[in-house]
C-alpha cells in the first residue's frame, strides 16, 4: 500500500497511452490513505478553528468542500472578522492558490489528452498530496490520468467530513503541533522527494529552490515561498538543462 | 443552523479564485503547443514545489525538525513505504520536541 512512487527514466511525450479508468481511480485513492487519516485530524482542528473564528459548522464544512485548500483556509481564517473583509479574503485565497497554477501545468502533457470535463472536473480535487503522487506515478509510466481523482475524492471526503465533525463538536484536538500532526505532511513530502531523487543534476534545481523558499518564507508573507520557491528551482534545472 | 449571506459570499469567492489557480496551470499548458525546452521545466516542477513545501520548516524548524526530517527520509528510502515514513516523521518529531523542550 502506497509505495512511493520512483522516478525513473521519465517518459515524455505520447509514447504509453493515457488512461482514465476505475482502477486508476481506485489505485489513488488506496495510495492517499494515510494523507487522508491525517487529513482528517487537521480537519477536525480547522473546524474547530473556524468555530471559535465564528463560523457555524455547516459553514466551515461548505467551505471545505467548495475551497478544498487548507493552506488557503487555514490563513483566511485569521482575516475572518466582522464585518467581514470580503475582498481581502479573496486576495488572500489567490494569493495562497498560486502555486496551484504551476502544478496545473504540470499535469498539461498528460491532462491535454483528456476530454475537457475529465481534466477540468478532475483538477477541482487537486491538492499538493495527490498532486505529488500523481507525478510520481506519470514519472513511472503509468499513465491513468483518474489516479489524481480518486485519491482527490477521499481526500475530499475525508477533509469535508472532518471539519463538519470539528466544527460541531469542537476542542476535538486543539493543538495539532503537541501530536506532531503538524509534522505529518512534511513527512510525506520527505518521502515523496526522496522518491524523485534520480541523481546529481537534482541538487542544483533543489538547493535553488530551498534557498529560495527559505528567503521567501523569512521576508515574505503568507504562501508565497511555495510559488517562488517553486519557480526559482525549476528554472534553474531547465537551465542547467539546456547547456 | 444557517448560512449567512456575507459569509457564503466570501466562501463563493474563495473557491472560484482557488478553482481558477486550479484550472489555470492546466488551460496555459494545454492551450500552447509546449517547445522541448518548456518540457524539461515542467519535468522539474515536481521536485522544486516540494522541496520549497518542507525547506522552511527542515531547515529552519530547529534541530527536531531537522533530525525528523533526516530519519523520514531514512525510513523513505529504505522501506519506500509512505504510511512508515509518515508514522516516523510525526513520532520522531513528538520525541524530539520533548527531549528539546526538556533540555532548554
Amino acid at each position: 500500500m502506497a509505495e512511493i512512487p520512483a522516478r525513473e527514466a521519465a517518459p515524455r511525450g505520447t509514447n504509453g497511452a493515457v488512461k482514465f479508468t476505475l482502477s486508476g481511480a481506485l489505485a489513488g485513492a488506496r495510495s492517499c490513505v494515510p494523507i487522508a487519516i491525517s487529513g482528517s485530524a487537521i480537519g477536525l482542528v480547522f473546524g474547530t478553528l473556524a468555530g471559535q473564528a465564528g463560523l457555524g459548522a455547516g459553514e466551515a464544512a461548505l467551505m471545505s468542500a467548495l475551497v478544498f485548500s487548507g493552506a488557503a483556509q487555514f490563513v483566511v481564517l485569521g482575516l475572518w472578522a466582522s464585518p467581514l473583509p470580503v475582498v481581502a479574503i479573496a486576495v488572500t485565497t489567490l494569493v495562497v492558490g498560486m502555486r496551484h497554477v504551476l502544478m496545473g501545468a504540470a499535469l498539461g502533457p498528460v491532462f491535454s489528452k483528456l476530454s475537457p470535463l475529465k481534466a477540468y472536473g478532475s483538477v477541482f480535487f487537486m491538492a499538493d498530496e495527490n498532486w505529488a503522487l500523481t507525478m510520481g506515478e506519470f514519472a513511472k509510466g503509468r499513465r491513468d490520468a483518474a489516479f489524481l481523482l480518486g485519491g482527490g475524492l477521499l481526500m475530499f471526503c475525508a477533509w469535508t467530513g472532518s471539519t463538519f465533525v470539528g466544527g460541531a463538536f469542537g476542542g476535538a484536538v486543539e493543538d495539532p503541533a503537541r501530536w506532531g500532526l503538524d509534522f505529518a505532511f512534511t513527512a510525506v513530502f520527505l518521502a515523496l522527494i526522496s522518491g524523485m531523487w534520480k541523481g546529481r543534476s537534482d541538487i542544483l534545481p533543489w538547493a535553488v529552490a530551498a534557498a529560495v523558499a527559505v528567503a521567501a518564507h523569512h521576508w515574505l508573507p503568507g504562501q508565497w515561498y511555495i510559488l517562488l520557491g517553486g519557480l526559482a528551482g525549476s528554472f534553474a534545472g531547465a537551465v542547467r538543462r539546456g547547456h | 443552523m444557517g448560512i449567512s449571506l456575507i459569509t457564503l459570499l466570501a466562501i463563493v469567492l474563495m473557491a472560484i479564485t482557488t478553482y481558477a489557480t486550479r484550472a489555470g496551470g492546466l488551460w496555459l499548458a494545454s492551450r500552447f503547443d509546449l517547445s522541448e525546452r518548456a518540457g524539461a521545466w515542467l519535468d522539474q516542477i515536481p521536485g522544486a514545489i516540494l522541496v520549497s513545501l518542507v525547506a522552511p520548516a527542515v531547515l529552519t524548524g530547529g534541530p527536531a525538525e531537522a533530525l525528523a526530517a533526516l530519519a523520514v527520509v531514512v525510513v523513505a528510502v529504505r522501506t519506500a513505504s509512505l504510511p512508515a515514513a509518515m508514522v516516523t516523521g510525526v513520532v520522531a518529531v513528538v520525541v524530539l520536541r520533548a527531549i528539546e523542550a526538556n533540555l532548554l
